[in-house]
């Protein structure tokens, strides 16, 4: 391996040293392609992120003013715990939802990529 | 501790300097330092992500604090959780995508600032330190506990395996040895729960209705409220947990290991399910500490309850099973310390030294020698820092490093990949605010002051809470805003580039 310059680690050196130049990114982030991404990624994440919060901040508001939690629900298993346990069972489901959302983007983005080296964005 | 104790203790110690041995003689640049040369694949990272992630605070403080106070507890493994979502959905892969060593680089992407880099490696340093104080602490107790000797002994002890594990190996051998301890924590944590299972006859409705009458709690046991009574100061810890895990600069290194964004996605999936199962488990340790090792000799052993999982495992499963699980407490916090390190030594090597003293003109050689002092040079500060610590509370300041990168690194971190208009002064601000914030009101909260003497210093404390992320952590987006509006006009033509990169993925 070539002994590299730590400056040559820097994001923007890596293009010094390719065959082609820079990306046009000006043109790409224009392009109507990279804002139909961007949009469709924000109309996906925006709305989960807000969600997954209030959901989880709701917790301790409610444990911290009110009693509603502590009643029980199957047993002595208090509502808390159901709540909770609920929490988890969200996390996983939108960790699996996220991925499957996030190869569909992948296909977005290779496309800008391929047009990108095919030297579509001059 | 017997025969059989030590000699588990030796085999893993003796197994993962064996790796760190394999992994020097393939580490031969500063990328394959700090990064294992990009080349772990998904499962890989995952498992490494969860090993780094479950530290001692985990698997150690979240059991004592079930067992003390029950459902209280069990706030840290939920908030600790859901933490992932914010990783996964707003941070993970625009930061792969933009960022190389640190986290510094992943705002350099955008702004080309001496003082970015040195607020950002400032922020790193001052929550590596916490973190790693909080391992350390907790180190001392376990091994003062195991072997019986005295707690500044145990804490050098552990400061030097760290110090050989990373000047040795670096990334990779801490990348191996993070698997090793995943592996071997889930499997001691398994153990352990299906003896507390079986105990209670594998019914647990039924384990429930024993915990009602197990302390001295009472009923009041299963419901939250046993310790946190401040409705403002949990609400605020829960606000550090969930937001400082995307801003943990040892976490977010844990990205820049795998070749590209797709592997990082998938190794964080991973990870969340590693991570998830677990802490369901801490139930099962917390509740069986409880119910068959009793609050009195567990606090008898360390006051926070740090030992309960442990003891938890000498009352089920004898000297035997006590020292598996030790030996795994012991290793996990060597992974993790030595995770913590490599944060610290990048900043300074990379973004002090390699960036800003010797403007980007330093060999890989020159970088590697100054990672590998600084590695030695953060050992040598954080064990100073724990022998003064012994008698705090793991998991606090643990929750306070959260509550430091949530307030000075995520909001700089989400305005760099989101915000258009955001500019070097709002960067500077954000951090700095942020950072300063959190630390002056921890410095006036009643962690340190205590009117009957018994913390630092005496006195009414002027902040009440002893988490101050509901303030500092707002404080570091209005100050990141505010910065904006203030200064210079952003360069929109490099947010351009940012904003496809991060998107795109391309180079």
């Amino acid at each position: 391996m070539a002994k590299k310059l730590e400056s040559d680690f820097s994001p923007t050196a890596t293009q010094k040293d390719k065959t082609f130049p820079a990306p046009n990114y000006a043109a790409i982030a224009e392009s109507p392609e990279f804002k139909s991404l961007k949009t469709k990624k924000r109309k996906f994440i925006l709305p989960i992120a807000i969600f997954f919060l209030l959901c989880y901040i709701t917790l301790p508001i409610l444990t911290s003013y009110t009693t509603i939690l502590n009643t029980n629900a199957f047993g002595d298993v208090a509502w808390v715990w159901v709540y909770s346990i609920a929490l988890f069972i969200m996390t996983w489901t939108l960790c699996m939802i996220y991925v499957r959302k996030a190869n569909g983007f992948d296909r977005d983005a290779d496309e800008i990529f391929e047009k990108e080296k095919a030297g579509g964005y001059e | 501790m017997n025969a059989i104790g030590l000699s588990f203790f030796v085999g893993i110690v003796a197994l993962t300097l064996f790796v760190t041995y394999l992994a020097s003689k393939r580490t031969n640049s500063a990328s394959e330092f700090y990064t294992a040369g990009g080349g772990l694949s998904g499962w890989q990272n995952g498992i490494a992500i969860a090993g780094d992630y479950l530290s001692a605070a985990s698997f150690l403080g979240i059991a004592g604090a079930i067992a003390l106070f029950g459902f209280d507890g069990f706030f840290y493994s939920i908030g600790y959780l859901v933490a992932y979502l914010v990783v996964l959905y707003i941070v993970a892969e625009p930061l792969r995508n933009l960022g190389r060593y640190t986290l510094a680089d992943m705002i350099m992407a955008r702004f080309d600032q001496k003082k970015i880099r040195a607020a950002a490696a400032v922020s790193t340093l001052t929550i590596v330190l916490f973190y790693m104080i909080a391992q350390l602490v907790g180190a001392g107790a376990l091994i003062q506990l195991l072997l019986g000797i005295d707690y500044w002994i145990a804490v050098l002890l552990v400061g030097i395996m760290m110090t050989i594990y990373v000047l040795w190996g670096g990334m990779a051998a801490t990348s191996w040895v993070q698997i090793i301890k995943a592996v071997l924590l889930m499997v001691g944590t398994v153990i352990i729960s299906f003896l507390v299972l079986w105990k209670f006859n594998f019914n647990i409705f039924g384990m429930f209705t024993e915990m009602k009458s197990a302390t001295a709690h009472g009923e009041a046991y299963l419901h939250p409220g046993v310790k946190y009574t401040n409705g403002l100061d949990t609400i605020s810890m829960m606000i550090a947990l969930v937001l400082g895990t995307a801003g943990l600069p040892h976490i977010l290194m844990r990205f820049f290991t795998v070749k590209d964004a797709k592997t990082a996605r998938s190794s964080v999936v991973f990870a969340t399910w590693i991570v998830g199962a677990f802490y369901i488990l801490t139930i099962f340790l917390g509740f069986g500490a409880a119910a068959f090792v009793g609050s009195e000799t567990i606090i008898a052993a360390n006051p926070a309850g740090n030992m309960a999982a442990p003891l938890l495992a000498q009352a089920l499963g004898g000297d035997l099973l006590m020292s598996f699980v030790s030996a795994v407490a012991f290793a996990t916090i060597l992974a993790v310390v030595a995770g913590l390190v490599l944060s610290g030594a990048s900043a300074f090597a990379h973004d002090l030294y390699g960036q800003i003293i010797k403007k980007g003109k330093v060999t890989e050689k020159e970088q590697m020698n100054a990672a590998r002092l600084a590695s030695v040079g953060v050992s040598v500060v954080s064990i100073l820092l724990a022998l003064g610590a012994q008698t705090m509370n793991v998991a606090f300041l643990v929750s306070l490093a959260f509550c430091i990168a949530a307030s000075a690194n995520l909001p700089v971190i989400i305005y760099t990949i989101y915000w258009k208009n955001f500019n070097t002064t709002g960067a500077l601000s954000a951090i700095i605010t942020g950072l300063v914030t959190a630390l002056v009101l921890v410095l006036l909260s009643p962690n340190v002051w205590a009117a009957d003497g018994s913390l630092f210093f005496t006195g009414e404390a002027l902040f009440p809470l002893t988490n101050p992320a509901i303030i500092s952590v707002p404080a570091g987006f209005v100050a990141g805003w505010v910065g904006t509006l203030v200064g210079a006009r952003a360069d929109l033509k490099k947010y351009a580039e940012v904003d496809v990169k991060a998107n795109i993925g391309l180079k």
